[in-house]
């Protein structure tokens, strides 16, 4: 009877809030319409300033385009200065990168959830303590380090810091997957005689494709964007990547707005074309990384 | 089998170079830092050990604690912006269209680097041609302050592009974590009469106490270690207010070749950052964790 009251109640109340609840879903869809415009504009705006020259920058108005688009903006910064070569050093050191991080943590991961040894926990805690160490305090130390075995001024000591310092999030990511993924395969090729290499490279790896696309794409998008590191330890500019020659170069243009618009759009393209394609990869993530911990 | 799987020779290969990486790059830097702090060295010559001078000198230093203080205010800016996310995690997690688009087009920013973000912002705070200056003048605003050079308002303009930055991938990790809630729960407080807004308090909320504590550690230490947008923007400056721990210990080494000093700098920040992770973790600790699977 109580029961029933209460179904009866629930159901009188929700006719009531049907009203009220139609105008308080028209108010949130738009507070959360504005705030996706919040976060686009400001790119949108980048865009269409990357495609005027000065004169239209100053006399037209912000989100308007002019009649004629100024796509000779990317050409000139793309050949007359060193963003070109920016680029290149960014994509080499990324995917060196990516890879030695990724082969790394998945050997970690597998000898952490599949083989038997003692320090097992300890050696995970390791890593996992990794992730709450501030960049900046290993930075003087960093410099030091590199300087006595020569590796300032060269991009040796950016892909060791990079895999370094992606390791604990990378093999956090693994791990989830590790621990859900069956066993029964692998014990049948143990059963076999099959060693560990081969069991890790032809049955753990391939396995895992998903989940280190997944992973490949987070470190990719937090190498692309380092900054301090590369700042701090190369000084010869052929060296440089992306962050820190766009930072130097725009120092430079500050009033040649079209240039600045052209060359920061450059500077994001591979992220958003990546974005575009792998959202829902980038998405999990990005989930995965952070509150598994 | 057992026998395969605990080979020491094998664990040791796929284990070791990795332990080494992180030993190396960041256990060690730590350790050193906190070393070098004890020393006089300007980074070329000849380390001397003066004890705790340096650590006393940081203690008296006013523009040391200034910069401190611009850190936690951001620390604590930063964790009360998560009751905003939060918000807007709920209704996104609640029965909106087009939900998953919206928290793409949120965490877009998040994606990009702090160097082209610092750079867009600096062009949007832009006294003249800037898009925030033009939209307050149409607005009929007049004498908009010049965002950047006012020391009163410098660290508000700069929270705002961190804030733009980072709100996506907060919503995502809630959107996540309320998803992640069983609907046979908030279907039975449904039907007991509860209201939409006492389902959110008294059931989403709590539940996802777990969850809210990470993010109240990434925002806080998040923020304790913010550096690359400020040094872009506005390098610490007008006359260091917008100065920050990181961007202060770059300075004092890497300018003014005070490698002690700013390895002492480094070590505060390791540890103001342990400490706050330790000190979230244990003020909001629950007796037991919430289970409802």
């Amino acid at each position: 009877m109580i029961t029933a009251n209460k179904a009866l109640n629930y159901r009188t109340d929700r006719t009531s809030r049907k009203i009220g609840g139609r105008i308080g879903y028209g108010i949130l869809y738009t507070v959360l319409v504005l705030a996706a415009a919040v976060q686009l504009l400001p790119l949108v705006w980048l865009l269409f300033f990357s495609l005027k020259n000065s004169q239209e920058v100053f006399n037209l108005p912000p989100f308007a385009l002019p009649s004629k688009l100024h796509w000779e903006n990317y050409e000139s910064v793309w050949s007359q200065s060193n963003i070109s070569r920016y680029f290149m050093n960014s994509v080499w050191i990324t995917l060196v990168s990516v890879v030695l991080t990724i082969l790394l943590a998945s050997f970690v991961t597998f000898a952490i959830t599949r083989m038997r040894w003692k320090l097992r926990s300890f050696v995970l805690g390791l890593f996992m303590v990794g992730l709450m160490i501030p960049v900046h305090s290993t930075l003087i130390p960093l410099f030091n380090l590199f300087q006595k075995l020569h590796l300032t001024d060269s991009q040796v000591s950016l892909i060791l810091s990079y895999t370094a310092f992606n390791l604990p999030i990378t093999i956090m990511i693994l791990l989830g997957f590790y621990y859900a993924l069956p066993k029964e395969v692998e014990e049948a090729a143990l059963m076999d005689g099959c060693s560990v290499n081969r069991i890790f490279f032809q049955i753990v790896l391939p396995m895992t494709a998903s989940v280190i696309v997944t992973a490949g794409i987070i470190n990719m998008i937090y190498n692309w964007n380092e900054f301090i590191f590369v700042n701090t330890f190369i000084s010869s500019d052929h060296l440089k990547t992306l962050t820190v020659g766009v930072q130097n170069f725009v120092g430079q243009y500050t009033t040649n707005w079209g240039a600045v618009g052209a060359t920061l759009m450059i500077s994001i393209m591979p992220i958003l074309l990546a974005f575009f394609l792998l959202s829902n990869r980038i998405v999990e993530g990005i989930a995965a990384g952070s509150v598994k911990g | 089998m057992d026998k395969v799987m605990s080979d020491k020779r094998m664990i040791a290969l796929y284990v070791i170079p990795s332990l080494l990486l992180i030993l190396a790059i960041i256990y060690l830097p730590i350790v050193l830092t906190g070393y070098y702090g004890l020393m006089e060295w300007d980074g070329i010559s000849k380390m001397t050990f003066i004890g705790l001078d340096n650590y006393a000198t940081l203690l008296q230093d006013e523009k040391f604690w200034s910069s401190v203080n611009h850190s936690l205010l951001f620390a604590v800016l930063s964790a009360v912006f998560l009751i905003v996310y939060m918000a807007v995690a709920l209704v996104l997690a609640g029965r909106i269209r087009g939900a998953n688009l919206f928290r793409k087009i949120y965490l877009i920013p998040m994606l990009l680097s702090s160097v082209a973000i610092a750079q867009l912002w600096l062009k949007i705070y832009h006294p003249t041609t800037g898009i925030l200056n033009d939209l307050l003048a149409s607005l009929g605003f007049k004498n908009t302050p010049e965002w950047l050079a006012d020391p009163s308002v410098v660290l508000g303009a700069l929270f705002v592009p961190i804030l733009w930055q980072y709100a996506g991938f907060y919503i995502l990790i809630y959107y996540a974590a309320f998803k992640n809630i069983p609907g046979s729960l908030v279907e039975a407080a449904r039907i007991d009469g509860a209201s939409s807004l006492q389902i959110a308090l008294r059931i989403k909320v709590p539940l996802i106490a777990e969850v809210i504590k990470v993010t109240i550690v990434l925002a806080v230490v998040g923020s304790l270690k913010y550096f690359d947008l400020i040094y872009v923007m506005t390098d610490g400056g007008p006359n260091g207010a917008s100065e920050v721990m990181a961007s202060y210990m770059y300075h004092k080494a890497f300018r003014g070749f005070d490698f002690g000093y700013g390895s002492a700098i480094g070590f505060f920040l390791l540890l103001i950052c342990l400490v706050a992770t330790w000190g979230i973790r244990k003020l909001t600790a629950t007796k037991d964790s919430i289970q409802y699977s």
